[in-house]
């Protein structure tokens, strides 16, 4: 039977990975990701999980490994955040472009300097270019419920990605719910073990890895990942359904939205925060304000045909980043409004910018984004909420 | 014992065909990679003694053994380090500047 625990999203994630049985878990602790990591030693230090966990001297090392025992068709999984995601960045292409299913758990962090060690999601858009499918989870439920779709997304053979789940630091890692462990038959029944690849090593048919491709070839391997990768929208949303039948939960597919089809105006956004606003859709419903919300699960590859049908409708449609691409506006955002352009879906946008640093986002500042989109739309394109001054 | 020799470049028409991961059959060399040498080494094959020594410690892979005491090097591959005319304890290997060869 499956049970109930009361756990943070950084323990829930923990239990994902467990029920996941990956063979080697290779990860460098780093607030706020450390729980998760450590969870997970322990599974193995009980010899609950049976896996070998590397203890690397960086997160250089811990993807490294991780390409290496992903190259040799061994199911594998690592975990890091801000600084050390982008310590390890150099690394990423390499996993994505030699198509290694590697699943890592990234604590959404802000970036120094000013140095801080709280919550934005300033890190993952430095890698949204990396090959890597990009996940972010709600809650802790969706988190341990996300590894387990994570793998098999990556291990279909239609995509052969590595993917990257994505959890607000603190506000999701570090608080707690009610989460239910799905029983671990169900789960080997619904993510059988991973297959050796053709493409990965192999004693009985010798294989080169990570071969050079000059100026005569590269671009067509480019291209062939770029479709393959495009290829996990509609493999995710399968899964996805595959796994509300198997267990009773269903979080959406690449895009999930909430009293979105009427909405006259919707907020798009991603990842825990997207908690805080349906209860402010909720709320403005009930004053019969005409509002909805649209959660992306899925950054990369960008579900456009999906998000254009959500907003076809919308009279105005807003982005809330906790992110700022210096110099522009929230990197949702852009990908946002090319994705509504290139749709033929020509509807008013704004962007609000949010949560940096950890900076909390109040009902009342999402009730006043709300208020914008749905009265007066700004000149000002970008606009940072929760400021203490201006 | 194999010749890391080129093997030509396969022709791909079709985006299906290109292969999967960045990877290929091994051995498969894709592009020669020797310009910059200034000096080749030469092997003497008279003062060779089979020890494998430069076939070990090459860093590219270049040398290939045919047969007994008759080790090659890829001129495609070889960068002219000159590793093992340092390591040839027979001294059965000398380099030699490439305008005089």
């Amino acid at each position: 039977m499956s049970r109930f625990e009361f756990l943070n999203g950084n323990e829930a994630l923990a239990w994902g990975v467990k029920l996941a049985k990956p063979g080697v878990i290779a990860a460098y602790p780093i607030t706020p990701q450390t729980i998760a990591v450590e969870k997970i030693a322990e599974f193995v230090q009980d010899g609950l999980l049976d896996s070998i966990y590397l203890h690397v001297e960086s997160e250089h090392s811990a993807m490294a490994c991780s390409i290496g025992a992903s190259a040799t068709g061994v199911r594998t999984f690592t975990a890091t955040s801000s600084q050390g995601l982008l310590y390890m960045a150099e690394c990423l292409p390499y996993a994505s472009g030699a198509r290694l299913p590697i699943v890592m758990m990234n604590a959404n962090r802000a970036m120094a300097t000013p140095w801080n060690i709280y919550g934005d999601q300033m890190d993952v858009m430095y890698v949204l270019n990396s090959g890597w499918i990009q996940l972010f989870a709600e809650n802790a439920q969706e988190a341990l419920d996300m590894v387990i779709q994570s793998f098999k997304l990556a291990e279909d053979s239609e995509v052969m990605a590595p993917v990257m789940i994505n959890l607000d630091g603190f506000v999701l890692t570090h608080t707690y719910e009610k989460v239910n462990i799905p029983e671990q038959e169900l789960v080997d029944s619904f993510l059988p073990p991973m297959q050796l690849q053709s493409h990965m090593m192999n004693a009985q048919h010798p294989t080169s890895v990570c071969i050079s491709a000059g100026n005569a070839h590269n671009m067509e391997f480019k291209l062939k990942q770029h479709l393959d990768l495009l290829n996990a929208i509609a493999v995710f949303s399968r899964i996805s359904k595959e796994f509300g039948n198997f267990f009773g939960r269903y979080h959406g597919g690449a895009v999930e939205g909430y009293y979105y089809s009427d909405a006259d105006v919707l907020l798009v956004t991603v990842g825990s925060i997207a908690g805080t606003v349906k209860e402010v859709v909720d709320a403005m419903r009930k004053e019969g304000h005409s509002v909805g919300l649209l959660k992306l699960r899925m950054v990369r590859p960008f579900p456009v045909k999906q998000l254009a049908e959500a907003c076809k409708n919308a009279i105005a449609v807003g982005v809330l980043d906790k992110n700022i691409s210096f110099g522009y506006e929230g990197t949702i955002y852009t990908n946002v409004n090319s994705a509504l352009l290139q749709s033929g879906v020509f509807v008013k946008t704004q962007n609000f910018i949010g949560g940096l640093g950890g900076r909390d986002i109040p009902k009342k500042e999402i009730r006043s984004m709300f208020k914008v989109l749905l009265d007066n739309l700004e000149e000002k394109k970008v606009r940072f909420h929760n400021l203490r001054c201006t | 014992m194999k010749n890391f020799r080129m093997s030509p470049v396969p022709e791909f028409s079709k985006i299906e065909d290109i292969p999967l991961g960045a990877s290929c059959k091994a051995f498969h060399i894709t592009e020669k990679n020797a310009s910059w040498r200034i000096k080749r080494p030469v092997i003497n094959q008279d003062k060779c003694v089979d020890c494998y020594r430069c076939y070990l410690l090459c860093p590219d892979g270049a040398i290939h053994r045919e047969a007994a005491r008759n080790f090659l090097i890829d001129y495609d591959f070889c960068k002219g380090c000159g590793i093992c005319a340092f390591e040839c304890k027979a001294r059965a290997i000398s380099m030699v500047k490439e305008t005089l060869v």
